[in-house]
């Protein structure tokens, strides 16, 4: 029992590094390239946050249109306001946080 | 005076003239013209005006003569005038003095009419006639003005101008001003893309709980997954392929019975005059004839794709009164075209309910009596087919095919038969090959099986090379039997009619020489077990009692019968279409030799009836041509009498009908 309790918690303190989308309102298809493209902006630049949100940024202009902006943090509250359809807000490698809207 | 004489003498005939001369000239132009002028005036008053400050004078004194002597010397002129000669370098008096005295100018207000000046005035009043001629002048005297006209060929004008006088104060003064399009503003402002608010926090807890979660969730996922994936899985494909299919389906399909409500409308509002008549209308005039009857014509059927196709069956559906299946193909060996299976309603006669198309001309079909959306067809390749009213397949559900045993030749009539003991439906058919087969309908199968083979009597001929060539007649007709259900007759091409049994298959029970031309229909009477009816081509109807050889009552029509009809209320009423565009109507209980209605309905002249049916409820006929023309008929009240009830008659039902036949019988007979 106590064994069990043990590989419970253990289990459950295992850090969990895959993206998982909080909150979206894209479609489909939208989703999945901003998923991972935000991703690929972690990764790349791990130590950087600011570097990350503005390859983010940079990139969703491009493919979709001026005036995203996207936030990338550990800690942080936001209320903003944006267009529907354009919102995603998503978690990354077990201790960021990515939010992700467009509003023009 | 004597003076200046000499001094002027040497120049004196010069000036004094010439000064003299000008001088009486004016004063011979202006006193000659105000003379003359005065003097017209005076003349023109009659009487001697004086002025009154004139001198009276008495006649004595005007008498007086003075004489006086005029010379032309002024006496005031100076005689002695000397200058200095710078020639001669010394003072000379000057010979020339001016001898004129001038004691009275007065500019006048006439002119002379030759003179420059009148000229230019005349020029001016005679305005614009004398104008071109003006301007012509001006040209001609260029020379004044050359550095004007030089290369601005627009401005003889200014030229010519200089001649005209210009009256300053007439004029007018013309412009034009081009039209200027109206301004117009539009202004239109587009919806901003909706948005909202969202608003969350973000730490390192909240993103824990968040990954804990959602790992559990997956974790349950995965053990569901595990435990009924198979089904699972296959009941999630199928609901995806329902899915794929409904999304397949066309839009139009949504409104479809909308679609067929409303069609259905309009035609009960474009063919509500029919639909009284239909329900209401009974020929008064029936009342005035002895026997004879009507028929009205009601609705016509038509379909654009059946044109030009004979209709070639006709079959009241067994459950709904108002629907019937009708076969288009053709009777013409030498013209096969595709067929056409047509399902009508009374209520929709624009447009057929259901239509199947066939390759080769459909010669016959049935309606199932207990599955009336069954349909069972003989096509003249050969083949039977089965469709059904309901299908979503295009083609039959069952064909028969040449490894299924199908007919060599057209199938001329299909029936249903009752289901068979494993409750599989079943049909026979007849063809010219001689067969009489059954078809049962095994899951996705027809089995074959032959009744009987229609031998002509002398069995088997002789073929060249000893070959034994089965002599077989070319069933067109058949009828089982309404009770004895093994019972069943067969017509042939050749003119006889044979009563066979399912239980022989290669024996007659008897063999009628009905006809000399091919028999177009075989049928029982409805009521009465032993009584059946025969029409052929050889324009008869013939009424036979199958226990005798001979027929009961023969009609000559005059002209080919294409199929006849027992009707479905009455044992002694039937109905005969002949090829000369006719319908017969007999009731054997009020005329034994003529018929009670004969009526041309061909909607077309030349145009062949071909196949006639009662409805089974209401008293209409439905009559088809071999144009594709379809007429339904009233009959009129004379047609349909049924039997007066004699005394409190026990039965009404069918063993009156049966009685009334045998009577009839009896008397013939």
């Amino acid at each position: 029992m106590a064994e069990e309790g043990e590989k419970k918690a253990e289990e459950s303190r295992r850090v969990h590094t895959y993206p998982l989308v909080r909150y979206s309102d894209m479609n489909e298809e939208m989703r999945t390239e901003a998923m991972e493209l935000c991703v690929t902006a972690c990764e790349k630049f791990a130590s950087n946050n600011e570097s990350a949100a503005r390859m983010i940024k940079d990139s969703m202009d491009k493919k979709f249109g001026p005036a995203w902006h996207a936030v990338v943090g550990e800690g942080y509250g936001f209320e903003i306001t944006h267009e529907l359809k354009n919102l995603m807000y998503m978690f990354f490698g077990g201790n960021m946080a990515i939010i992700l809207w467009k509003c023009a | 005076m004597p003076n200046p004489k000499p001094a002027a003498a040497a120049s004196k005939p010069k000036p004094p003239t010439q000064a003299a001369r000008a001088s009486r000239r004016r004063d011979s132009e202006t006193g000659s013209h105000s003379v003359m002028d005065f003097g017209e005036d005076m003349f023109g008053g009659g009487k001697a005006q004086k002025p009154d400050d004139q001198l009276q004078l008495t006649d004595q004194e005007l008498k007086e003569e003075f004489t006086r002597i005029l010379t032309a010397n002024n006496p005031h002129a100076p005689q002695n005038i000397v200058r200095y000669s710078f020639k001669d370098r010394q003072y000379k008096p000057i010979p020339q003095v001016d001898q004129l005295a001038v004691h009275f100018v007065m500019e006048g207000n006439l002119i002379h009419r030759e003179s420059d000046e009148a000229k230019k005035q005349l020029e001016k009043k005679s305005g614009d006639a004398a104008r071109e001629p003006i301007d012509e002048a001006a040209e001609a005297s260029e020379g004044e003005a050359p550095p004007k006209e030089e290369g601005d060929e627009d401005a003889p004008a200014p030229a010519a101008s200089g001649k005209k006088l210009t009256n300053q104060f007439n004029f007018c003064e013309r412009a034009t001003q081009t039209y200027n399009n109206p301004l117009r503003e539009r202004e239109n402002q587009t919806e901003p893309p909706p948005r909202v608010n969202f608003s969350q926090t973000a730490n390192q807890w909240i993103i824990f709980d968040a990954y804990q979660a959602d790992f559990e969730k997956n974790q349950e996922k995965g053990k569901e997954k595990k435990g009924g994936g198979a089904g699972k899985g296959a009941e999630e494909k199928a609901r995806k392929r329902l899915t794929v299919m409904d999304t397949q389906a066309d839009d139009l399909a949504k409104i479809e019975h909308a679609v067929k409500m409303l069609e259905r409308m309009v035609n009960q509002n474009s063919f509500d005059e029919i639909a009284q008549d239909f329900k209401y209308w009974e020929d008064p005039s029936d009342e005035f004839r002895d026997q004879q009857g009507t028929l009205l014509p009601l609705w016509k059927f038509g379909y654009e794709k059946a044109r030009k196709l004979a209709v070639t069956s006709i079959t009241w559906s067994p459950k709904y009164h108002d629907l019937f299946a009708i076969a288009y193909g053709s009777y013409d060996f030498m013209k096969q075209t595709r067929g056409l299976l047509c399902f009508y309603s009374l209520k929709n006669p624009s447009h057929p309910e259901y239509v199947f198309e066939t390759d080769s001309a459909v010669l016959t079909a049935a309606l199932h009596p207990e599955y009336p959306h069954m349909l069972c067809a003989g096509l003249y390749d050969g083949s039977v087919a089965v469709y059904s009213a309901v299908q979503k397949k295009r083609g039959p559900l069952y064909q028969s095919s040449a490894r299924t045993g199908k007919h060599t030749d057209p199938v001329w009539q299909v029936c249903w038969a009752k289901d068979d003991l494993d409750n599989n439906m079943n049909f026979y058919s007849t063809s010219s090959d001689g067969r009489v087969t059954s078809w049962t309908l095994i899951k996705n199968d027809l089995v074959s099986q032959d009744v009987i083979k229609l031998e002509l009597e002398g069995g088997p001929v002789e073929g060249p090379d000893g070959i034994k060539l089965e002599n077989l007649a070319s069933g067109t007709t058949f009828d089982f039997h309404r009770e004895a259900s093994h019972l069943f007759l067969v017509g042939t091409e050749e003119g006889k009619v044979f009563k066979c049994s399912t239980a022989y298959s290669s024996q007659y029970l008897q063999t009628y020489d009905a006809h000399h031309m091919a028999v177009y229909k075989v049928t029982w009477n409805p009521f009465h077990p032993s009584i059946f009816m025969t029409c052929s081509a050889d324009w008869t109807v013939k009424i036979w009692d199958h226990n005798k050889t001979e027929p009961v009552f023969v009609f000559d029509l005059n002209s080919p019968v294409g199929d006849a009809a027992w009707s479905p209320y009455s044992s002694t009423v039937f109905a005969a279409v002949t090829a000369d565009g006719k319908v017969h109507v007999f009731d054997l209980n009020i005329n034994k030799y003529e018929a009670l209605c004969e009526q041309v309905v061909a909607q077309k002249k030349k145009a062949k009836l071909t196949h006639i049916d009662f409805n089974p409820k209401h008293p209409i006929l439905i009559v088809g041509d071999d144009r594709g023309h379809i007429s339904s008929l009233k009959l009129s009240p004379n047609l349909r009498k049924l039997p007066k009830e004699k005394k409190g008659a026990a039965q009404p039902g069918p063993q009156a009908q049966v009685e009334k036949l045998d009577k009839i019988l009896t008397m013939v007979g």
